[in-house]
């Protein structure tokens, strides 16, 4: 039985976009765009970044107002000028950054995006209303728990059971999986696709996983610079056919060719690492952990096991509660000195967030590391401006980062040109040791490859590179030796040839060590 | 797309114009309450802060105080702190001064101001460091300890100036000892306005091309933008931190010393008029710019010269320039929530990828 806010009596519109352009200035970012979504149909839109994705769908959420064209529900023009609007409508978004309230619990989350809200709630009501809905559900999350305490994973399910609380009919996901593991994404997807099959939502994908939109999408969209560029039944579409309709004719760049490294020197060693988290709860216990120059270790595990604490502590954005990391043989207190002279570098997760300054220019922000040193600095007191943006321009181009300019602020930048920003940045001037954590979250097929070859070229030319990623196949890809972290520790590890998915995944899952 | 320096010093603009409209307009509605037309207000206030040679002599009287403790506010701000401590500094500033100048009676003039300024100086700048290393290193909220520390510096005067260093002849105001007469700043040459005016312009475009040009106030602007960002390129920024609280206390002492070295020739109440809160509205309004201070501290210091003058025309209750103040630093405050939401200067706006 369903517990869906009536189901029967609205079901899922029928979408009409036409001709649906977006300018910003004087550039077109949608380019007279229109396709149809048939009532309970899974509609998957692909594209790179800066395609049109975005646009497209923050005109239909009421973010953007759009330039031209219109939007048709049930065959009447609707006029979507606010989010408010479109949810009204019964328009839905799970974005990929979280909008939850981190000090509410899930049951206060799930809630407090009700307009019908009384002003003095109903807790039991809601409550009963709300374990029958979760009773619906393929997932299950505790009501009582607070969101901070949740894995990006599990407010990713919120965030989603949220909205199908909230009623919406039109369900769009951006980039739903990125931080899941595989059978949690099955798992996402595959009741998605129930909902849509007995017809009471209709389904928009944002992804770049192509497996992702075969096994689940009825229907497919390609955008490219702004312009539709394919659509059709995923049926009759082979997995050629969509990747070159989403990067034209111009194929992804190879990740390039490993060499083969003799045994490298020790470059990290982690011995008994203890790193509580904000609470003050351990979050990183007794973490032993080596990497040898010119090797990537891959460490895989779900989200929330200590990873983002442990890449904090190397970054020097938190603090150590017991034993100390040693770099290049010496004790590394991670001071500003010691990262230069032993060339340690960083491209942590969320770059933007946690390795960037936002009101700063991208000139500046490729600067963080160097300027302080000749030539974009005399004396190391006077800057150089004109040398900072010199270097950035060269930069610019090396790493082929799609901005207005060198002066053109950092959040102006998309997604995968922040992270190939930061990494031309950790990159430039060599690394002895790279540290890099989720590089590819959410960026598009060509992006990605180009930021894994760049970590492969790296190691080739002797980096000891620490990788830390959710998305296993990156791990499976990328890392000469394979480790699981799991509660803080590593309780597993594998080297490239040996690897087993099956052997990787249990350890992930596995419950303490 | 214009540039984006451009941008942001537009909106500052546009939003300090608008700030100050609103200001004058619901203090018109006050002064309209007490039964005065606002334009003759508004053309009283004209009078008495800029129209006459004595005007202006007052206004930027008013405004050499006012740059210097606007920076105690600023410069730390632009590390992420909210410091509130200027009256407090101001004032440790200014009894040093008293204590320097009278151990240095009968010293060469030169030499006896420079030791009275860097004593203010350094003991405003020793008092807002502490409150930055006690953020840094012990985890106290600095807005709490510096204003805490504001009644503190308060306290301390007075316990000084009724006891142990008070000048027992003068019975009408209760002050310390007076600094010798040989001493005392004069004013500026052409204009009747004291020396602490040309310091406080000449350390506020100091500070300005410090904090735009060097690698220093490239780094605290790195810490003030994302504090995170900073912890990964291995900023030392507990030093800075403390740096930072130090130049902007030492900007608040120095204004203590001009207040004692040029106006009163002594420590007493008349320290704590109000200079350092006011210097908090003016870094707020330059929106923590040292350059923008200069021209906002000289505005503020307008309106404070005004009261008097306001005052006796219209037969106004003491507390109006004080409401007019607060009025304004309300409404600045609020004006705050308006960056960001003028797409007009948003980068974003301008964004074509």
């Amino acid at each position: 039985m369903t517990h869906l806010p009536d189901p029967a009596k609205k079901p899922p519109p029928k979408v009409e976009i036409w001709k649906l352009t977006k300018r910003f200035g004087s550039f077109t970012a949608l380019d007279e765009v229109s396709f149809k979504i048939a009532p309970g149909r899974f509609h998957a839109l692909l594209g790179e970044n800066g395609a049109g994705k975005s646009t497209l769908v923050k005109c239909l959420m009421g973010t953007y107002r759009a330039d031209g064209g219109s939007v048709v529900l049930d065959a009447a023009e609707v006029e979507i000028s606010s989010p408010r609007a479109a949810q009204r409508l019964g328009l839905g978004m799970v974005y990929q950054h979280f909008t939850l309230v981190p000090s509410m619990t899930v049951a206060e989350n799930l809630v407090l995006g009700d307009p019908d809200l009384t002003q003095v709630i109903d807790w039991p009501a809601q409550r009963a209303s709300l374990e029958a809905f979760l009773a619906d559900m393929p997932f299950r999350l505790d009501l009582d728990r607070l969101v901070s305490s949740l894995s990006a994973g599990e407010k990713q399910k919120l965030e989603i059971l949220k909205q199908l609380r909230l009623g919406s009919r039109l369900l769009i996901l951006d980039e739903p999986t990125s931080v899941l593991t595989p059978d949690e994404a099955d798992q996402i997807l595959g009741l998605m696709r129930r909902l849509t099959d007995e017809g009471r939502i209709s389904v928009v994908l944002i992804s770049h996983k192509l497996r992702e939109v075969e096994a689940y999408a009825d229907e497919v969209t390609v955008l490219r610079q702004g312009k539709l560029v394919g659509q059709g039944r995923v049926a009759d579409l082979s997995r050629d056919d969509m990747v070159r309709m989403m990067v034209g004719d111009e194929p992804p760049a190879q990740v390039s060719a490993r060499e083969s490294s003799g045994e490298g020197a020790v470059m990290l060693d982690v011995q008994a690492l203890c790193v509580d988290n904000d609470k003050g709860l351990p979050a990183v216990r007794d973490l032993d952990l080596q990497v040898r120059a010119g090797e990537i270790v891959g460490v895989a595990g779900i989200s929330g096991n200590g990873q983002t604490e442990f890449v904090e502590v190397l970054a020097g954005q938190r603090a150590i509660a017991g034993g100390q990391p040693v770099v290049a043989g010496e004790p590394y207190h991670r001071t500003r000195t010691e990262m230069r002279a032993r060339g340690i570098k960083l491209l942590p997760e969320a770059p933007l967030q946690n390795a960037c300054v936002r009101g700063m220019s991208v000139a500046e922000n490729l600067s963080l590391r160097r300027f302080d040193e000749a030539p974009m600095s005399r004396a190391g007191f006077w800057l150089n401006r004109r040398a900072m943006r010199a270097r950035a321009t060269e930069l610019i181009a090396q790493f082929r980062v799609k901005t207005q300019g060198p002066d053109a602020p950092i959040e102006t930048l998309s997604g995968g040109n922040v992270q190939r920003t930061v990494l031309a940045r950790e990159l430039a001037d060599g690394a002895n040791l790279l540290i890099v954590q989720n590089p590819c979250f959410g960026l598009d097929l060509k992006a990605v490859a180009e930021i894994r070859q760049r970590i492969v070229e790296a190691r080739n030319g002797g980096t000891a590179v620490l990788l830390l990623s959710e998305d296993l196949d990156e791990i499976l890809e990328l890392s000469d030796r394979i480790l699981v972290m799991s509660e803080g520790r590593i309780v597993y590890e594998t080297t490239r040839d040996a690897a087993r998915v099956q052997d990787i995944g249990r350890h992930m899952a596995q419950e303490g060590a | 797309m214009p540039p984006p320096g451009l941008l942001n010093s537009l909106e500052a603009v546009t939003i300090n114009v608008a700030a100050f409209l609103i200001t004058m307009a619901l203090f018109g509605v006050y002064v309209a309450s007490l039964g005065h037309n606002p334009l003759d207000v508004y053309y009283v206030l004209w009078l008495g802060s800029f129209a006459r040679q004595i005007s202006v002599e007052s206004t930027l009287t008013n405004a050499a105080p006012l740059m210097l403790t606007a920076l105690c506010t600023a410069i730390p701000a632009r590390a992420g702190l909210l410091v509130i401590g200027g009256e407090g500094a101001l004032v440790v500033g200014g009894v040093a001064t008293v204590l320097a100048g009278v151990a240095l009676s009968g010293a060469p003039f030169l030499l006896g101001v420079a030791v009275m300024a860097l004593a203010g100086a350094l003991a405003g700048g020793l008092w807002i460091g502490f409150a930055g290393a006690l953020r840094q290193y012990r985890g106290v909220n600095e807005t709490i300890s510096t204003l805490l520390l504001n009644y503190i510096a308060i306290a301390v005067m007075y316990h000084l100036i009724t006891g142990p260093i008070r000048d027992w002849d003068r019975v009408l105001k209760t002050s310390s000892w007076s600094i010798p007469q040989e001493l005392r700043v004069g004013p500026l040459p052409f204009i009747d306005v004291h020396w602490g005016l040309a310091t406080g312009v000449v350390i506020c475009l100091i500070l300005w091309i410090i904090m735009r040009r060097t690698t220093f106030g490239f780094g605290v602007d790195i810490l003030g933008g994302n504090p995170r960002a900073a912890q990964m390129a291995g900023l030392p920024i507990n030093r800075m931190v403390v740096l930072c609280c130090f130049i902007g206390g030492a900007g608040a002492g120095l204004a203590g010393s001009f207040e004692v070295m040029a106006v009163h020739g002594f420590a007493s109440e008349s320290l704590a008029v109000g200079f350092g809160y006011a210097g908090i509205l003016v870094a707020f309004l330059s929106r923590q710019n040292p350059a923008a201070i200069i021209v906002l501290a000289i505005l503020l210091g307008g309106v404070t010269a005004s009261g008097g003058l306001l005052q006796r025309r219209f037969d106004l209750p003491d507390a109006t320039t004080q409401v007019l103040q607060g009025v304004l630093f309300l409404v600045v405050l609020a004006s705050n929530a308006a960056y960001g939401r003028l797409s007009l200067f948003q980068p974003a706006a301008w964004r074509t990828t």
